[in-house]
């Protein structure tokens, strides 16, 4: 089986998110990691790889040079090889630009199955596994909490405020992973020598046959603003009607 | 010709280390030091990570990085934990260097496996009641007898010799008289563990580093099979230098992880703290302390950086790492204290981190060549 997965390089958010005076994510002002989302969607494809040493799993990112160094952790935590897509010209491209290349990569790569992250923690679209999955004419399940391959059959469930959904799919499909699919594991250090030798392809706009109407952004953003500054929450003060004023508060806000 | 900067598999391994400490073992310190309990499992995830076997090569189980892969692993664990961090330092260069540096083929194969693996720890015994800093001091015997080594004596705080995972001590011994000086001759013997005879006294009560393991040994002829010599025999006690040698880089390594941790915790507390209106930092006498801690920290890192390039290129680096041990140490007891006084009453509170290091730090100056001793060694190189 060949698994193929969405990996994406994002700002440490433990810093605070910073924007760009045009209001873009600013991806100087904080440290680089590889977005925890997505190293829970490389573990799931490598619990695969744990249970069948023939599984081969690509790591697919776009995005500037400096997003090798998460391609090489997730090299390191046991991924086999990895494809850069890397262009100035796909620089800011929008959700469905980006799933257009990323599509595009993908096809090339005759995957069984696609992982990605639900959402990316500094775009926070949500959007893009989808488009990828309709832009290659294949099944899309997500966000997943569980996963389960066998037989040409994809398996698992999606949990939300309703309850949980058992889907399934045959292969080859999409799917997403939700936080619940659990914890990545650590890479070791023979990995991160190992990840040294395994190959890096790193592809252009050109070399993907993608032309500018394919990474024209489809949306336009008219203004963007940081987020305004915390204001105080709500205090209770218990005076015997502290539980029914907190439930009464949950249930507003649609917490319970 | 001169760059500090880390290469990506220097890096790689820093972010690894780093993340590992603060998710898995930082969460656990403060109970563990409490209540003085070694920390098996972060021990066994630390060997699957491979960090037990960093400067050991392949062919014996090792990872196959080099000596500054583990001081890199160090620093980064002994910013949040050193007593984790000290029970890797003596677990490696200490426990399984010996055996890899003199060992016979058959020893490494036989001990290093489980060694590099984390599966395992061994001890390194030098001192003695009567034999610190004057380790040539020893009094502790080995006598050749039908055979096997027969040893008697002790030995005191040693490192990683009594946890259920310690496979052996590696122990100097009196062996005879030196035929061309008339000294001592002293070698170093495998000791196992679980050898009648080689009893393993009850833990230390200790100031800092409680989590960790340190016991006094008694040898009541204790018998081990003759090929358990380490090398040729009357050499044990050079080989033990050595080891200490080697073993100053990554100690100095620790300690600079140690100042770092201190000025982490500190600077954050004093951006967070108010007195008077203002943060404490905006106070220079708070800032400036804390400016102080971070040349500190500087100086001790670029110092062990160089030891390590020289010890990698080939060249001999004993004067380098005695510097390199001396800087970090104290930067890490300065900046213990410093941070504890910027933390105030919370500063004298055991769980706080900075407190933690307040007491882990002393013994950094005392371990492994106190202070005292890298100045000998030091004065020794200026033909003092
Ligand atoms: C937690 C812990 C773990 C340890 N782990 C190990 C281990 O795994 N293996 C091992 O073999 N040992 C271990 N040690 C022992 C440690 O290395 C010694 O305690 C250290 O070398 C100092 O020896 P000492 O305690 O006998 O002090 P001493 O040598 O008696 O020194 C007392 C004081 O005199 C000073 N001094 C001594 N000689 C001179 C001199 N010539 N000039 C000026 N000042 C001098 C010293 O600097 C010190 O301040 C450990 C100790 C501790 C506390």
């Amino acid at each position: 089986m060949k698994i193929a997965v969405l990996i994406k390089q994002v700002p440490d958010t433990e810093e605070g998110r910073h924007l760009t005076s045009d209001g873009r994510a600013d991806r100087d002002a904080s440290d680089r990691v590889i977005d925890e989302i997505t190293e829970r969607a490389l573990e799931a494809a490598l619990k695969q790889k744990d249970a069948d040493k023939s599984v081969e799993i690509t790591v697919v990112t776009m995005g500037p040079a400096a997003a090798n160094e998460a391609l090489r952790k997730a090299l390191s935590m046991g991924a086999d090889k990895a494809v850069h897509v890397q262009d100035d010209a796909l620089a800011g491209s929008d959700a469905l630009a980006t799933a257009r290349a990323l599509a595009q990569a993908l096809s090339g790569l005759q995957a069984d199955l696609i992982v990605a992250g639900n959402e990316s923690t500094d775009g926070r679209g949500g959007v893009v596994p989808a488009m990828i999955a309709e832009l290659l004419n294949l099944p899309f399940l997500g966000p997943l909490g569980t996963l389960e391959v066998s037989g040409g059959i994809v398996r698992g469930s999606r949990a939300d405020a309703s309850g949980t959904t058992a889907l399934r799919a045959s292969t080859p499909a999409v799917i997403s992973v939700a936080e619940a699919m659990g914890e990545a594991r650590f890479p070791k250090f023979k990995g991160i020598l190992a990840a040294k030798r395994k190959p890096v392809a790193v592809q252009g706009a050109a070399e993907l046959g993608l032309g500018a109407a394919d990474h024209a952004a489809g949306n336009l953003v008219l203004a963007s603003a940081a987020r305004p500054a915390r204001t105080a929450g709500v205090k209770i003060i218990d005076e015997g009607q502290a539980a029914q004023e907190l439930a009464a508060y949950l249930a507003a806000e649609k917490l319970i | 010709m001169l760059d500090l900067e880390l290469d990506e598999q220097y890096q790689d391994l820093v972010n690894l280390v780093r993340d590992f400490a603060q998710q898995v073992v930082a969460p656990q310190s403060a109970a563990n030091d409490a209540n003085k309990s070694f920390p098996y499992d972060i021990v066994k995830q630390m060997g699957e990570l491979g960090l037990f076997g960093l400067p050991i090569s392949e062919e014996y189980g090792g990872s196959g990085g080099d000596y500054f892969h583990l001081a890199l692993a160090l620093e980064e664990l002994g910013k949040v934990d050193q007593s984790v961090a000290i029970t890797l330092e003596a677990g490696v260069s200490l426990g399984a260097m010996p055996l890899y540096r003199f060992g016979s083929q058959e020893q490494k194969l036989t001990w290093l496996p489980e060694l590099a693996a984390g599966e395992k720890l061994a001890g390194f015994g030098l001192t003695e009641p009567g034999a610190g800093s004057d380790a040539s001091a020893a009094l502790t015997r080995a006598r050749l007898d039908a055979g096997e080594w027969v040893i008697d004596g002790g030995k005191e705080f040693i490192t990683n010799s009594g946890t259920d995972i310690t496979s052996l001590v590696t122990v100097t011994a009196v062996t005879g008289l030196d035929e061309a000086t008339g000294g001592k001759q002293i070698s170093a013997i495998i000791l196992p563990s679980g050898t009648p005879g080689f009893t393993v006294a009850p833990a230390y009560d200790k100031v800092g580093w409680r989590a960790s393991d340190t016991h006094a040994l008694h040898f009541d002829g204790a018998r081990v099979p003759q090929e358990n010599l380490l090398g040729e025999q009357g050499r044990g006690y050079s080989y033990f230098l050595e080891i200490l040698d080697e073993g100053r880089i990554a100690i100095a390594a620790l300690a600079t992880g140690a100042a770092q941790g201190c000025l982490d915790e500190a600077v954050a507390y004093a951006k967070t703290r108010t007195t008077f209106g203002t943060p404490i930092g905006k106070n220079q006498g708070i800032s400036f302390m804390l400016a102080r801690m971070a040349t500190r920290v500087h100086l001790a890192r670029l110092a062990y950086y160089a030891a390590a390039a020289k010890m990698l290129a080939g060249k001999d680096f004993k004067v380098e790492a005695a510097h390199a041990k001396l800087v970090g140490s104290e930067a890490a007891m300065d900046n213990a204290r410093d941070a504890t006084q910027i933390f105030g009453g919370y500063g004298f509170m055991n769980e706080t981190l900075v407190a933690r290091h307040y007491r882990d730090s002393k013994i950094l100056e005392i371990g492994e060549g106190t202070t005292q001793v890298q100045q000998l060694l030091i004065a020794r190189s200026l033909g003092l």
